[in-house]
């Protein structure tokens, strides 16, 4: 279960583009949403300040960025890398649940999935 | 000075020969350090978590294997260590200093976990840091700050501070670190420490809780540049297990230390950066850094001066691919399988719980983060923002291969300033963000980089850090001038940087109390 729908569409502001929009409470509100982050109401405020700063910051990185250069994802090139089909031992059922925060049965305990929007 | 005491002042190598000559045992060696950590630590908060009876055992089994008859398990058997807390071991708890995982006792070991107990090092417990390690003072820890060992009011950088701050304050003589963007360089250099990182994928990140999988990479932290490398060869190496792990053999460090130390380093071709140093660096961390320069030069170096202009965008370079891979990697914090959960009390959805876990377990800056990164991620901005910054990547890359054609190694100064108090850039993150500045641009390229004290900074007599650089597992080039660096900084001065330090205020802390 992934907390950060990451391809969710973040609702813009104001024009794109290399100048960022000003962070509204609203945005911080939406992006804590998209996070799954319970964010106070007496937060927003500082949070739309501070990341609107930090954007603007960063916004930099899109003056040299230029079509033509090939973006680097990790600093060492990667290869697939496999390894050999065999069993190895893993954690017992004992030893994966010691750690649940509820545990029913030999399972995992979840709160209540059904009745959710989704 | 008692017996105890002397052995806390050892370096490492020293305790190690110590013990395998039976001057010591290595039980005397471990409560030495424990019996300091319980004297010290109550105004340094080092550690997190002191785990004495574990490591009485660890050292009681290196005692045992010698009185046995068998060689030592490795050139550092019976010497203590202590563990960064994002670093998993079985048994013991580890938190990465965040609420959310407070109470997780850790159900595997960690590839290095396993490394250093089978090297028959000695772990005395967990350090502090900031939470999931994003921070570069320490503050961000939910447990509370470190003290910096030269001025306990000041930050001993981060986000390794406890494990810096657990060499500097002679509460043991090795330490694990992590690096992202300088985390374990810049404590080094505020701290006046030795802290190495490794080529990416050097030592296996198997094990380590993971805040950015393209740059997390963790190494050795130590008092001497000789230490740094038993240690670095101790605990680097291949590792099916991690899947971006380099699978070539470990670069023999220890050897180009040592070859430093007795050949010198005439002749190897040293680059300074020019985008490392001017606007933005305090003047004693520069003239700390000039004089550096000036040793290396009289140590027959050959100087040259390099231009990396990209440099200039690395901060932000980074400051859009770490919150997006740590908005990614702490999305797996969903109070479900293990960790806090909040909230279930048969009336919230399973969505609710998770929303009201994560807010009351992360803290102010993981949050910050959490949000930068799912902005940057997301579809609208994606482009303008991930996008040109992995872009950057490349052009920071290119800088370094440049630079590489023209020296052996780079070198800046660790960080812009010394240690700053504790509490005066808290609430500016931007402001604590360019801490990283000299340190990033290696994160970004995957290079090996290390810190080592460059002497105490004259406007503010707090401890500076040189910083060299070397292409990827081109480790010994770096080490062999780390060596030859620290050795006649050392005899110049007429002493080691550490040997000048203040003693702290000692309390007579009862054992118990020294854990958390």
């Amino acid at each position: 279960m992934s907390a950060v729908p990451s391809t969710e569409q973040v609702e813009p502001t104001g024009p794109g583009g290399t100048e960022h929009p000003t962070v509204s409470r609203e945005d911080v509100a939406h992006l804590a949403h998209l996070a799954r982050l319970a964010v106070a109401d007496e937060e927003l405020d500082r949070y739309a300040e501070q990341l609107d700063v930090i954007l603007h910051s960063v916004a930099a990185v899109a003056a040299v960025a230029a079509d033509d250069i090939e973006p680097t994802s990790h600093a060492v090139p990667l290869i697939n890398v496999y390894r050999e089909d065999v069993v190895r031992p893993g954690l017992t059922p004992e030893e994966a649940l010691a750690m649940a925060p509820a545990a029913d049965a030999g399972r995992f305990r979840v709160p209540q999935i059904l009745g959710e929007e989704q | 000075m008692s017996l105890n005491e002397d052995l806390t002042r050892m370096s490492a190598v020293e305790l190690a020969h110590a013990v395998q000559t039976g001057e010591a045992s290595a039980v005397e060696v471990a409560t030495a350090h424990l019996d300091r950590i319980a004297a010290v630590d109550g105004a340094v908060h080092a550690f997190l978590h002191v785990d004495r009876e574990g490591a009485l055992a660890q050292a009681a089994a290196v005692d045992a294997a010698r009185a046995a008859g068998n060689p030592p398990a490795s050139p550092l058997a019976g010497v203590p260590l202590a563990l960064k807390d994002i670093v998993v071991q079985k048994g013991v708890p580890t938190t990465a200093a965040s609420k959310i995982l407070e109470g997780w006792i850790p159900p595997y070991d960690a590839t290095i976990t396993t490394k250093l107990k089978e090297a028959g090092i000695v772990i005395l417990g967990k350090t502090n840091l900031d939470e999931f390690a994003m921070g570069s003072s320490t503050e961000n820890s939910a447990y509370g700050p470190t003290g910096n060992p030269w001025d306990l009011t000041r930050i001993p950088g981060g986000s390794g501070g406890g494990s810096a701050a657990a060499l500097a304050a002679f509460e043991a003589p090795l330490a694990i670190g992590t690096d992202t963007g300088g985390s374990i360089r810049q404590p080094a250099a505020v701290t006046g420490t030795v802290g190495a990182k490794p080529t990416y994928g050097g030592v296996s990140r198997y094990g380590l809780i993971a805040l950015a999988s393209s740059l997390d990479q963790a190494g050795p932290c130590a008092r001497t540049v000789l230490d740094a490398a038993l240690l670095h060869e101790a605990i680097a190496g291949h590792d099916p297990r991690d899947s971006t792990s380099i699978p070539e053999p470990v670069p023999a460090v220890v050897q180009a230390v040592r070859r430093g130390q007795g050949d010198g380093i005439k002749g190897m071709r040293i680059g300074v950066v020019t985008q490392l140093g001017g606007e933005g660096y305090q003047p004693g961390v520069l003239d700390s850094f000039r004089a550096a320069v000036a040793q290396l030069a009289a140590l027959g170096a050959e100087i040259v001066e390099v231009s990396c202009p990209h440099f200039e965008y690395a901060l932000a370079a980074y400051y859009l691919i770490q919150p997006s891979e740590c908005s990614s990697n702490l999305a797996r914090f969903d109070a479900m399988r293990y960790g806090l959960r909040v909230g279930d009390d048969g009336n919230h959805s399973a969505e609710e719980v998770m929303v009201a876990t994560r807010g009351a377990g992360f803290g102010a800056e993981a949050k910050r983060r959490i949000m930068l990164g799912t902005y940057a991620l997301s579809a609208g901005y994606y482009d303008a923002y991930y996008g040109s910054a992995q872009k950057v990547r490349t052009l920071i890359k290119r800088d370094f291969e440049g630079a590489f054609g023209a020296a052996d190694v780079l070198i800046s100064p660790t960080t812009p300033v010394t240690a700053f108090k504790i509490g005066e850039k808290v609430d500016d993150p931007m402001a604590m963000y360019l801490n990283d500045l000299a340190t990033i641009p290696a994160s970004l390229a995957g290079i090996p980089a290390m810190s080592v004290p460059s002497g105490l900074a004259a406007d503010t007599s707090l401890p500076a850090g040189l910083q060299i650089m070397a292409p990827a597992l081109g480790e010994q080039a770096m080490y062999r001038v780390a060596g030859a660096y620290e050795q006649a900084r050392n005899a110049a001065a007429g002493f080691a940087l550490l040997d000048r330090i203040a003693a702290l205020p000692t309390a007579a802390v009862p054992t118990a109390a020294a854990g958390r």
